[in-house]
């Protein structure tokens, strides 16, 4: 069985490596993975989880807008209303009067605005790879079809960078890259990483096997120093990657310097509209400025998202801090370490 | 605030219970938080009906109402004998529905023999209440006593009477616009036959009927009050692939689901197979399992093996699952 194969591997030194994707955070948790790695192994969350990585501020911005002005209307993804900013939650701002609706896709509020010309409609787009093609695409459809109401409040985020700052810090001996952003970007930028910072990347599905799989494969080319990147997750991940997604993104967005949650400013790590669709840039249309905002001190999720603690090393973990009233981002995502360490427990002992 | 979630059959509901009612209704029989009341051989229950829709695949809200009462009375070891039914609905509501769930609760009462000896109906202005909602409550005979969380001990089997889930699929998926398989429904149905079969072998400690937050919620109430370790075996809980398909789309866990009938029953080790092998021989317990046991280790938690030797904990259901379900 793959799962006892993963647990007796002989392994001679101490292995820290790290999964990228929150969805994995969420699947090992719920798989009870950690469980099957050989005593010296251990996995720690990183910062893939996009809600928990979108700066307060931009809470903040997509509240006063909703409040401002009740022509305006703040759209988002589900788990974005929940998340706390310096002046409480969208869910907050919806409570008030404000008119805030979580959205299963932008092409819901792209066709909000369409139907309603009246109306500002602001998508709050946050995420990665993933999800900012759809963004680039919905920009074009708004150009295409002349749709002068709607506008993106851009946070997207790219991973390679974030994983690079990761890597510079040198006490990783591995990454568990994510497969849904790789079916975007290929596997080519990991190479970079893997030779430049010495230290192997292994791109994984979503599976219990496929994470299996990927771990003995990780162990194995930490073991053998193998600084290069192998990819697991052949079924859905090509070399090239998307190359349609990847022009959308091109053409729309260009790479700028972006702030992450907890993180800190990681250089071209995020993604702003290009001067072209301008006529679409939220932050142009409503003259947004960009505000530091200081996070709660007593809360650990910056260093949970960096990998330096386990979720359950925060003091507030469990006690103050619980999915039903959470403090921090990671408590709060579905995507979440904090949540998913919570629900499925970490490394459970069972002798 | 009240919310949703303080309905939901969860942690929250039980926040509540122990905040609120507990310390309001003090005494020792509501104290044990059993699904009816146990005094000098007999139980009694009560419970409302708010379920949304009211017609769904394999029942409606008048055949939920009877079963709940009847399994609530069973799983306390006891044989319904009579009911009180209270039925509210809203103005407009069309005669041929409230007909065709009257003849569903008159149905349930004649099959497990408990008759409806009483009876209050009222109308609302319309929109105070959505359609219709029953209240029902019964009075059964109390004819297997030794029931009780104070009873389990390590080693005990923990035993599903079937698939887990079902009724939950079918409400969401109707609310959730799936579309099922034909054929798939609610198990919403009496249980008491199959309870009275295994009471018959004997060996049974405590049975709970997983409603509303699902195996997830009854099993970690067991854990707290038992201040025991329970072990799940993932591999033979019993899902329908319809249930875990829906539960993969739409990020539920299926120990979440609620059933209607169905009931969980912790036995002691030596009886636990032949326990199973009375259930299986009902159509409605030919899927019923060992999935479990009791364990002396960390105090008060459920974890479950996963499929490929992973180790997590269970956790109870938090939020609104989806509200209105029963």
């Amino acid at each position: 069985m793959l799962g006892e194969k993963l647990k007796n591997i002989k392994v001679k030194r101490h292995l820290r490596f790290m999964e990228v994707c929150g969805t994995h955070t969420v699947n090992i948790c719920r798989f009870g993975l950690r469980n099957l790695f050989p005593e010296e192994v251990e996995l720690r969350s990183g910062p893939g989880c996009p809600v928990c990585v979108t700066p307060a501020s931009a809470i903040k911005i997509g509240i006063d807008l909703a409040l401002k002005n009740d022509k305006f209307v703040i759209t988002t993804y589900g788990d974005m209303m929940k998340v706390p900013g310096p002046n409480g939650t969208l869910a907050d701002a919806k409570a008030k009067g404000g008119k805030v609706f979580s959205v299963y896709s932008i092409t819901e509020a792209l066709s909000l605005a369409e139907k309603n010309e009246d109306l500002k409609v602001i998508f709050l787009a946050v995420g990665f790879e993933t999800t900012a093609p759809a963004s680039a695409w919905a920009i074009k459809e708004a150009k295409l079809k002349n749709i002068k109401n709607f506008f993106l409040l851009s946070f997207h985020k790219l991973v390679p960078p974030a994983m690079e700052l990761l890597a510079s810090e040198g006490t990783l001996d591995g990454f568990l890259c994510p497969g849904h952003v790789s079916t975007i970007i290929g596997t080519e930028v990991y190479k970079n990483i893997a030779r430049k910072y010495k230290i192997p990347c292994v791109i994984s599905g979503f599976e219990a096997e496929d994470i299996i799989f990927a771990m003995i494969k990780l162990i194995e080319m930490a073991e053998n120093e193998a600084y290069d990147v192998f990819n697991a997750y052949k079924r859905a991940v090509k070399k090239e990657g998307n190359k349609v997604a990847q022009g959308l993104l091109n053409e729309v967005f260009e790479e700028v310097d972006s702030e992450w949650r907890g993180i800190g400013v990681i250089p071209k790590s995020g993604l702003d509209i290009k001067e072209e669709y301008a006529d679409f840039d939220a932050k142009i249309a409503f003259n947004i400025e960009k505000e530091d905002i200081p996070e709660n001190p007593a809360c650990k999720c910056g260093e949970v998202l960096k990998g330096y603690i386990y979720p359950y090393e925060c003091p507030l973990f469990g006690k103050s801090c619980i999915p039903e009233h959470p403090i921090g981002p990671c408590m709060i995502s579905s995507e979440g370490s904090c949540a998913a360490y919570y629900r499925y427990g970490g490394r459970l002992k069972d002798d | 605030m009240i919310k949703l979630a303080h309905g939901s059959g969860g942690e929250k509901t039980r926040e509540l219970i122990e905040k609120l009612f507990l310390p309001a209704f003090k005494n020792p029989i509501l104290e044990k938080l059993e699904d009816s009341g146990r005094l000098n051989g007999i139980a009694i229950t009560i419970d409302g009906y708010t379920v949304k829709p009211i017609f769904f695949r394999g029942g409606d809200i008048g055949k939920l109402s009877i079963t709940g009462t009847v399994n609530d009375l069973a799983v306390c070891g006891a044989r319904p004998k009579a009911i009180a039914v209270s039925i509210i609905v809203e103005d407009g509501f069309p005669t041929e529905k409230l007909e065709k769930i009257v003849s569903s609760m008159a149905k349930i009462s004649r099959e497990v023999n408990a008759p409806i000896v009483t009876g209050d109906f009222k109308v609302v202005s319309k929109g105070e209440i959505d359609e219709i909602f029953i209240i029902t409550s019964g009075i059964g005979e109390i004819f297997y006593p030794s029931l009780g969380a104070d009873r389990v001990s390590a080693g005990d089997r923990i035993i599903v009477s079937g698939p887990i889930g079902d009724h939950s699929l079918a409400i969401m998926g109707e609310r959730y616009e799936v579309e099922l398989p034909q054929g798939f429904e609610s198990d919403c149905a009496p249980i008491l036959k199959l309870v009275e079969a295994i009471t018959q072998v004997g060996g049974i400690k405590w049975m709970r009927d997983p409603t509303r937050g699902g195996l997830a919620a009854a099993l970690n109430e067991l854990a707290k009050a038992i201040n025991k370790e329970i072990l799940i075996y993932e591999d033979s809980v019993p899902f329908r692939k319809e249930v875990l398909n829906f539960c993969e789309i739409f990020g539920f866990d299926p120990y979440h689901l609620a059933s209607e009938g169905r009931f969980i029953a912790v036995v002691d080790k030596e009886k636990s197979e032949k326990i199973l092998s009375e259930l299986t021989k009902f159509p409605e317990g030919k899927n019923a399992a060992i999935i479990g046991e009791v364990r002396e280790k960390s105090k008060g938690r459920v974890i479950v093996k996963t499929k490929f030797g992973g180790l997590r904990l269970l956790d109870p259901p938090t939020g609104e699952l989806l509200p209105r379900i029963c």
